[in-house]
């Protein structure tokens, strides 16, 4: 006969995990992260361009990861901020999980940085099931769009502790219910700020670096209803991190997941090999 | 599809279990998945039969059971449906700061059937 076990055990228990390590490990260093989750085409890159170039001139050390299935050509636009960016090609994987981002962050992020935005895969979908370790949760939608994107994804727009419209130089042209969107936002995720913003007229450029910076600062970060749930009672972590996240690295080193699956590209001036054959233990610093 | 990333986690935790436990072979994996964890049980149970392929899972059964959001708001104590699209406004007061999620965001592992040992062939 069949014997049983219950296990208990959160399914995404290990990337909670490694979650919690990266968000402590880089508080200890005085970096937030911000994961940036939207729909392919929504304006990330050109809202982020704008807040890359704002931060460069207000002399903020930032920087910018930003995810995509194939190109490097995102990168080469947020580059020219002058700002470190790194690409990662995540060759078809639909989502960043937070042991590649560690993996990809390892040797690369400027000790300095005071604000690391990534920029998710485009998908409104699988980005939103995991925790990649970011202090403020931004996702975003173009007017374009429709009013209805939260309620079609209420995961993504559920979690985001801030929610950003993109485009608003288009809501006149395609008719964009500004009420009906905020109405749909607030059914899944009462109490978010909505900010509404143009790259191309400006408007509500500076509001991400402003916000990314309160709290880093301290600021409490919106708390979403459906957030809470993720830490209810009865849930065990699997892995072999505990709470604390501040410890030495005994984890598997992420280039396994760097190596087999996605690739690094940097466009920044210091290239740098890391992770791979090596014969040393991996215990990379960030 | 973000379910094959998630059948790789659900093995690879069972098989860790196996290891502590000194079992070699699995019978069946058992699952909640709340409605709003943003997984799809279909997908799940497609990827998870690849998955399984050659590791002490294979020929396991996935068993997934759903779990419905149910929200509260504590300054009314009301509790409702969440339902999907999830309406996350208190009914009473109309109000989220006092809302929380009681379920619905599940996705555990919840128990495994363990096989006495190595499954036999199939075919």
């Amino acid at each position: 006969m069949c014997r049983t076990t219950d296990l208990r055990q959160a399914v995404l228990a290990r990337n909670d995990d490694s979650a919690r390590a990266l968000r402590a490990e880089l508080a200890a260093r005085g970096t937030v992260a911000v994961n940036l989750l939207s729909s392919p085409g929504s304006g990330k890159t050109a809202l982020l361009e704008a807040e890359l170039a704002l931060a460069r001139a207000r002399e903020v050390p930032v920087a910018a990861l930003t995810a995509d299935l194939a190109t490097e050509n995102d990168a080469r636009r947020l580059a020219r901020t002058g700002v470190p960016v790194q690409q990662v090609c995540t060759d078809g994987l639909c989502h960043l999980e937070a042991v590649m981002l560690r993996g990809y962050l390892a040797g690369w992020l400027p000790a300095d940085t005071r604000v690391l935005f990534v920029e998710n895969v485009g998908n409104l979908v699988c980005p939103a099931v995991y925790d990649l370790g970011e202090t403020l949760r931004v996702t975003l939608a173009a007017v374009t769009e429709g009013e209805d994107k939260p309620l079609k994804y209420p995961t993504a727009f559920g979690l985001a502790q801030l929610v950003m419209v993109t485009k608003t130089d288009l809501a006149a042209a395609v008719g964009f219910d500004e009420d009906a969107f905020l109405g749909n936002v607030a059914r899944v995720n009462p109490g978010v700020d909505v900010v509404f913003t143009s790259a191309r007229e400006g408007r509500g450029v500076g509001t991400l670096l402003e916000r990314a910076l309160a709290v880093r600062d301290g600021a409490a970060a919106h708390r979403p209803v459906m957030a809470a749930a993720q830490a209810a009672p009865g849930y065990s972590p699997g892995g072999p991190l505990g709470e604390s996240g501040a410890h030495a690295h005994s984890a598997p080193h992420p280039a396994t997941a760097a190596g087999a699956g996605p690739r690094p590209h940097h466009e920044h001036e210091h290239e740098h090999g890391h992770g791979h054959g090596h014969g040393h233990p991996m215990v990379d610093r960030l | 599809m973000h379910e094959m990333s998630i059948a790789a986690a659900v093995v690879d935790q069972v098989e860790r279990a196996a290891r502590e436990q000194g079992f070699t072979a699995v019978a069946t994996v058992r699952l909640d998945v709340g409605e709003l964890a943003g997984v799809v049980p279909r997908a799940l149970d497609f990827c998870f039969s690849l998955v399984c392929e050659g590791t002490a899972l294979e020929g396991a059964t996935l068993t997934t059971r759903s779990v419905r959001a149910r929200a509260r708001c504590a300054g009314c104590a009301v509790e409702w449906y969440a339902g999907m699209p999830p309406d996350l406004g208190c009914p009473g007061c109309g109000g989220g700061t006092r809302v929380e999620l009681l379920t619905g965001r599940e996705l555990r592992i919840r128990g495994v059937e363990w096989a006495e040992g190595p499954l036999p062939a199939q075919g």
